[in-house]
């Protein structure tokens, strides 16, 4: 049993949870993750280390509301408890000798680049920020991302905060006027990594995504999670997350994304209808 | 008494029943079956049987005693050398171990050595005799060891060790304990109830468990040292799924039998919406493979609806590595084999990236490969498309490879295996001990049980060689 120490909201479909989890977090590293089960008969889904307190053995998840699952983990209280936590899973990012860093972060992406703008502040790379939402209420992190000691740009699809537009524009013109990047770090939805991608490759800058395939043990034994980098295929959840933009069929593991596409809407609807149902017999 | 010529059988559910439900689909003996089962054994004075069995139980003295109706010294009999006999009772693969040694199957069909050490096991679960059974253990210990991976490797290490006076504590990745027990063999082979009090007992005797700890991860290996364990035994099996290598490999609707079967028998996917995780089933379901792996696939997907299932195995009847009980019970069950027959591509809709058919080919046999058996070469111009919409591969997993990763000092095989050495579980790290699948890549329940069984012993010399 894991608790969860603290709990906030940061917009209407993302919250952040604090969990005591001593062992993974005496062990976690930038770029890890967890899988969490949330009691008998949950489903094992993977959330990425947003940050660790070694000394109180929490680790953070931030999480954005979609399926069945994070709907069910959203409704738990501070002080409730998560049956199951796995972790540190997948290969820590290594960004060691990076000296001119842009960090695009998209959606609930926004809390997964945390860990690694702390990381290369760290190893004294100049690093500039862009997170991007549909409006200004679904942005958060944004003071800690600055206080991280990064700049940061915001773009929204409808101007209620920073530029109105695309992350991929404010982009451009860092590539176009610094030549002197040597990496571009992009987390968030498939299809903005693809277009962060696609918009780096013929800069020839390095270019790292985290993909978030659908996974099952997250061990490395079910392969669920296969995503096909450079013509091969490698497993998200060991080899993986984080891969080269450039090698990542994108378009396939958007494919996989939805395979249980209509089955998840299923057993997320039955939840909503169960919610119901509780509140109508109160 | 007149010899009687063939086994005794054991009531199975009728096939197109069982096909349809989750429930145990060979019956077991009741006692009078098991009494005139057992009459058949002619109490050899050499019996060939205990060589068969890689953990040697005494097999005339236990079948003595059952034909005596003294069930409960016939189980504590088994349990001097096999602490699961419940479990290798249904999945041990009798026909290639003592039951193919017994004199009397020489002539006629051998004694139901197998039937039998399920029958006495079940009775003692059945009777509540399981705990009254349980040994009281000495409150001091000797050590501490850590075991990673409850698996039978790790579940037999520990029992013994524990028996021996030692502190165990198990540690496993997933959320539940068992290994291939949990979340390969289906319900229908192995009832997870048996596998929760064998695991029960294990507690009783001391056993600590810590799920959700994957070791090379969470904690390493000389991060255990750390922690105060004197040894560590590893038993992390040979989880690592093997693809086809054809085109189409990464379509919707093609599994791994590990994740087909994980998301069935571990996640219960099969009482989906009433547990969270989903699988999808075809209407015609392909598995490629023909070992228990590939068996347990094809049944499960008749049981949850599939309309047809293939097995499409590269080699001819022979040569199917599964065990023939569970290659006849498939059949009945309406499973169609499709044999000498290798994958060529996997077809998929470009639109949905969902699989829509299997291209194969015929394979003829030619002259024996590295293994032994007949290397299957195709045969030109016998291509054929089989529709499908969902594909199983089944062709084979290979060790585990987190620990060894996380530990270069490890030495390992070609394939990812932990060099032991055979005898005694020793690897190339003092005080480090391995066996099970994740030595000799994926074996039986009953040789993973054999090692751990070994390691122990060899644990507990280790460990009184440096106090
Ligand atoms: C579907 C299927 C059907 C089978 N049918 C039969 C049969 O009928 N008869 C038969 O004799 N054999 C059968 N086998 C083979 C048999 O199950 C295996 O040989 C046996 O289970 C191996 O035991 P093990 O303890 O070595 O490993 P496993 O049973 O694989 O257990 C390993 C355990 O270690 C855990 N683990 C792995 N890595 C780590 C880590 N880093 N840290 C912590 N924990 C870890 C795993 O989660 C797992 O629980 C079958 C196998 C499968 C897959
Ligand atoms: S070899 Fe057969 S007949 Fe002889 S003791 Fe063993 S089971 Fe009985």
């Amino acid at each position: 049993m894991f608790k969860i120490a603290r709990k906030k909201v940061l917009s209407s479909t993302v919250q952040l949870m604090e969990i005591s989890a001593p062992l993974v977090a005496s062990s976690a590293k930038s770029g890890q993750f967890v899988v969490l089960r949330l009691n008998e008969r949950g489903e094992r889904f993977p959330l990425t280390i947003a940050s660790t307190d070694k000394e109180k053995g929490l680790i953070t998840i931030v999480f954005q509301i979609a399926g069945k699952s994070t709907l069910q983990l959203s409704t738990l209280p501070e002080g409730g408890v998560i049956l199951d936590v796995l972790g540190p899973l997948g290969k820590y990012t290594d960004l060691t000798g990076v000296k001119n860093a842009v960090v695009v972060g998209g959606g609930v992406g926004i809390a997964e680049i945390y860990p690694e703008v702390k990381e290369l502040v760290h190893e004294g790379a100049r690093v500039r920020t862009i997170i991007g939402a549909r409006n200004k209420d679904l942005l958060f992190f944004a003071e800690e991302l600055e206080s991280a000691g990064s700049e940061l740009f915001i773009a929204t699809d409808d101007g209620s905060a920073g530029r109105k537009g695309f992350v991929t524009e404010i982009l451009k013109e860092l590539l176009d006027s610094d030549k002197s990047i040597d990496l571009v770090l992009a987390v968030g939805p498939v299809v903005m990594m693809k277009v962060v991608s696609n918009l780096t490759k013929p800069y020839g800058v390095k270019t790292l995504v985290s993909v978030n395939p659908i996974m099952l043990d997250a061990t490395g034994m079910c392969g669920a999670c296969r995503v096909t980098v450079g013509g091969k295929v490698k497993f998200g959840c060991v080899d993986g997350p984080s891969f080269d933009g450039h090698q990542v069929d994108f378009d396939e593991l958007m494919k996989r994304l939805g395979q249980f596409k209509e089955l998840e809407g299923l057993s997320k609807q039955k939840y909503i209808d169960s919610l119901k149902c509780e509140k109508c017999r109160e | 008494m007149p010899l009687i010529r063939k086994k005794t059988e054991m009531k199975k559910q009728e096939p197109l029943a069982r096909a349809k439900n989750f429930n145990e689909v060979a019956l077991g003996y009741s006692e009078e079956e098991a009494l005139l089962e057992a009459s058949r054994c002619l109490q050899c004075k050499k019996p060939f049987c205990v060589e068969g069995c890689p953990v040697n139980i005494n097999i005339p003295a236990f079948i003595k005693l059952i034909s005596e109706k003294k069930y409960d010294a016939a189980v504590k009999k088994i349990k001097e050398t096999n602490g699961l006999p419940a479990v290798c009772g249904r999945v041990c693969p009798q026909e290639e171990q003592c039951e193919l040694k017994c004199i009397v199957g020489k002539k006629n069909e051998p004694v139901g050595i197998g039937r039998l050490e399920r029958f006495a096991a079940d009775r003692e679960r059945e009777s509540g005799s399981i705990e009254k059974n349980a040994q009281e253990l000495s409150k001091e210990k000797i050590a501490r060891v850590a075991v990673v991976g409850s698996g039978p490797a790790g579940l037999a290490c520990a029992g013994d060790l524990a028996l021996l006076g030692y502190e165990v504590t198990i540690y496993e990745s997933l959320h539940a304990t068992g290994g291939v027990l949990r979340y390969g063999i289906p319900e229908f082979r192995l009832p997870k109830e048996i596998l929760d009090i064998e695991v029960n007992y294990l507690k009783q005797l001391g056993v600590s468990l810590e799920l959700n700890v994957l070791i090379g991860k969470t904690i390493t290996v000389p991060g255990l040292f750390k922690l105060g364990y004197k040894a560590v035994f590893i038993g992390t099996g040979a989880g690592l799924p093997s693809f086809l290598g054809v085109p189409g490999e990464n379509l919707t609707g093609v599994y791994s039998a590990n994740e087909y079967l994980s998301r069935i028998n571990l996640m219960q996917a099969y009482k989906f919406p009433e547990t969270d995780t989903p699988v999808n089933i075809g209407k015609i379901v392909a598995v490629v493979g023909a070992g228990n792996v590939a068996m347990d696939a094809a049944r499960v997907s008749l049981r949850l609806g599939a309309e047809k299932v293939y097995i499409v195995y590269r080699r001819g009847e022979e040569e199917m590595p599964a065990r023939k009980e569970e290659i006849e019970n498939a059949g009945e069950e309406g499973v169609i084999f499709h044999l000498l027959t290798a994958p060529l591509e996997i077809i998929g809709d470009p639109a949905t990236g969902k699989v829509r058919a299997l291209k194969l080919i015929k394979n003829k046999l030619g002259e024996p490969d590295a293994s032994g058996r007949k290397r299957p070469e195709p045969v030109p111009g016998s291509e054929y498309t089989l529709e499908v919409d969902t594909v199983v591969s089944a062709i084979g997993q290979s060790p585990n490879p987190l620990v060894p990763q996380s530990m270069p000092e490890l030495k390992t095989a070609k394939h990812g295996n932990i060099v032991t050495d055979e005898n005694t579980g020793e690897t190339s790290v003092p005080g480090v001990f391995a066996g099970g699948d994740i030595s000799t890549g994926a074996a039986t329940v009953i040789a993973a049980m054999g090692a751990g069984k070994k390691a122990a012993v060899s644990i507990d010399k280790y460990i009184k060689k440096s106090l």
